[in-house]
């Protein structure tokens, strides 16, 4: 093949004539690349720029204001971002509470655990649940989930905090189903599969050696993973829980349908709640006045504002992980 | 050796497993749980109106026609604005950006754009286009869409990229072909099947996506095909009828929950088919 290729080199006129792609269309198709990776950032800035624009009359209106206030009253056009933002932190603490031992746990058991058979339509059937749209998630939230709660768990779980000084503030109220509770419960599944596969490779990644002299020395499987394979996957494993949580920050359809769209700041968990996505969802199309929509969208740019923190602090804790891996190798 | 103390650590163990053991049932459990409704709910409700004829009024018999047909432009039009950007960036990122600053950042914004929440792509839409439009439309709501096409169709791009091996880069290079030929002919066919598995990738996640067309394509009761105008999807419709007081509208949205799951699990399983086959 080589020498054909020679041959008939040598034989002909220079190459770079001949060849459909000259030195003009190489040219072309950088500035074509180039322009196209510029145009990333240009729709970064563009959020940026278009959530600041559409929020401006409500920014310039509360100011800073508007993160510690708690009041929503489309009719006088007074608006505060409390209730939106502590439902959105709290629906994203309960998911986080349960999707992080959980993630692990299916972690520890598909790189520890599983028979080899078994392993690989487990990992598939996790990312199956990641690969599940948000509205899913969300439809059986209201229709299954919603009852199951109202019914079974939280007139249970009510009544046994009922005398206990702090947990009968945190389970109170009428069990509507819906609420804060739930849509952390909905977010927690949503954002399992996340911090599962994250952890997984990064599991996988440790290198066997570390282990096997740990089981040298005696160690148990759970003093294995607990002293050698969690403090190495370390970084990786907090990358994962970030990106979860950047994610459970931002969902919307999930929530929406479970969290009962009340703008209102509520001790119990039970009670129904808003979070940001919620309330720019809920809201948003029916926005009359000249301050409610701009409030909306100044509630967009806090969150868009807080998940890049988030999900920057994700990327960065992974990219080290990947240099160090990168460097070992 | 302290027998007793030996016999303590194994129980300890052995808990902590059997936990780790629980915490995968529990999560399957739930997959388990959520196609079991879906398919007994959206099976029950799913007849041939609802591919034949439009959303109906509320307690009448009706379908999804406009809704479905909608959904299908909207992500037709994603799909065409969102890769030849995705590629075209991503191929920037595996070949000319590896190691510069420019190759930084946009990687850098593009990871966090891949998780950013899709309603504030949703409102970025609505500033730029539908108040300059001065109207809702399909155009919109494709436009949100590609928004989410871009980043998955960037990532998987660079990712596939980096995979294919400099030797047939420095083979191709030292036949003389330029480096536009090079990255066509070459890396590119090289690289096929992973860009089609990005590609499909990219249509499971905005087939299901909501909250970026609740005010770009808004939603339309009506069978329609201009593109200029607002349009229904599935997504806003099986919202708009679960959130509604009606049980017909309920079945509806059940049967579109069914279809959308399904086009996102034949979409994964496929590309998932395309990448093994060509690790082979």
């Amino acid at each position: 093949m080589v020498d054909l290729a020679l041959k008939e080199d040598a034989t002909s006129k220079p190459a770079t004539s001949r060849m459909p792609g000259n030195l003009g269309s190489d040219r072309t198709f950088r500035a074509i690349s180039v322009s196209s990776a510029v145009a990333v950032l240009v729709m970064f800035t563009g959020i940026m720029a278009a959530l600041i624009y559409g929020a401006w009359p409500a920014i310039s209106a509360f100011g800073l204001s508007f993160l510690w206030t708690e009041i929503w009253n489309p009719v006088t056009q007074k608006f505060g971002a409390v209730a939106p933002i502590y439902g959105t932190l709290v629906t994203s603490l309960i998911a986080m509470l349960i999707a992080v031992p959980v993630g692990i746990g299916i972690a520890i058991f598909l790189t520890e655990l599983c028979p080899p058979s078994l392993r690989r339509p487990i990992g598939i059937a996790v990312e199956l649940l990641a690969g599940i749209p948000s509205i899913i998630y969300g439809i059986w939230g209201l229709f299954v989930l919603a009852p199951f709660v109202q019914q079974y768990v939280m007139p249970p779980v009510i009544d046994a905090f009922s005398n206990v000084p702090v947990l009968s503030d945190l389970f109170a109220g009428p069990p509507y189903g819906i609420g804060i509770f739930t849509a952390g419960v909905i977010l927690a599944i949503m954002v399992l599969p996340f911090i599962t596969a994250v952890s997984r490779d990064v599991f996988l990644a440790v290198p066997p050696v570390l282990k096997e002299a740990a089981y040298g020395l005696g160690a148990t499987k759970w003093e294995v993973e607990y002293n050698v394979v969690l403090p190495y996957a370390r970084g990786g494993v907090v990358g994962g829980i970030m990106l979860a949580l950047g994610r459970a920050l931002g969902e919307t359809m999930a929530v929406t349908f479970v969290i009962g769209n009340a703008n209102r700041v509520s001790t119990s968990l039970f009670a129904p709640g808003t979070t940001i996505s919620a309330s720019i969802a809920n809201e948003f199309t029916e926005a009359v006045g000249p301050l409610y929509a701009p409030a909306l969208v100044f509630l967009g740019l806090i969150l868009f504002f807080v998940t890049v923190i988030v999900l920057g602090a994700a990327q960065y804790m992974l990219y080290r992980l990947e240099k160090r891996a990168g460097g070992k190798s | 050796m302290n027998r007793s103390r030996y016999a303590r650590r194994r129980r300890r163990s052995t808990v902590f497993m059997g936990l780790s053991i629980a915490a995968t049932l529990f999560g399957l459990g739930w997959l388990g749980m959520i196609l079991g409704a879906l398919l007994y709910q959206g099976f029950s409700g799913l007849d041939i109106s609802v591919f034949t004829k439009s959303t109906p009024p509320p307690a009448a018999a009706g379908g999804l026609l406009n809704a479905i047909v909608g959904s299908l432009l909207m992500v037709f039009f994603a799909v065409a604005i969102g890769t030849p950007v995705g590629l075209m960036a991503g191929t920037y990122l595996g070949e000319y950006g590896r190691h510069g600053r420019l190759g930084f950042v946009v990687r850098f914004l593009n990871d966090i754009l891949l998780s950013a929440p899709s309603i504030v792509l949703g409102l970025f839409i609505y500033d730029a286009m539908v108040l300059t439009m001065g109207h809702f439309s399909a155009w919109a709501g494709g436009v949100a869409l590609a928004t989410i096409v871009i980043p998955v169709v960037v990532r998987t791009t660079e990712n596939i990229l980096l995979l294919i091996p400099n030797t047939l880069r420095e083979a191709a290079a030292a036949l003389g072909a330029g480096h536009s030929i090079i990255i066509r002919q070459i890396t590119w066919r090289a690289a096929r099947a992973g860009i089609i598995t990005g590609l499909l990738l990219a249509v499971a996640r905005i087939s299901g996506e909501t909250a970026p067309l609740l005010f770009t394509a808004l939603n339309n009761q009506f069978f329609s095909l201009d593109p200029n105008g607002p349009m229904a999807s599935l997504p806003v419709s099986i919202f708009q009828m679960a959130m509604s007081p009606y049980a017909d509208w309920h079945r509806l949205a059940w049967s579109g929950a069914l279809l959308i799951t399904m086009a996102v699990l034949i979409l994964s399983i496929t590309a998932r088919a395309v990448e093994s086959r060509s690790e082979q």
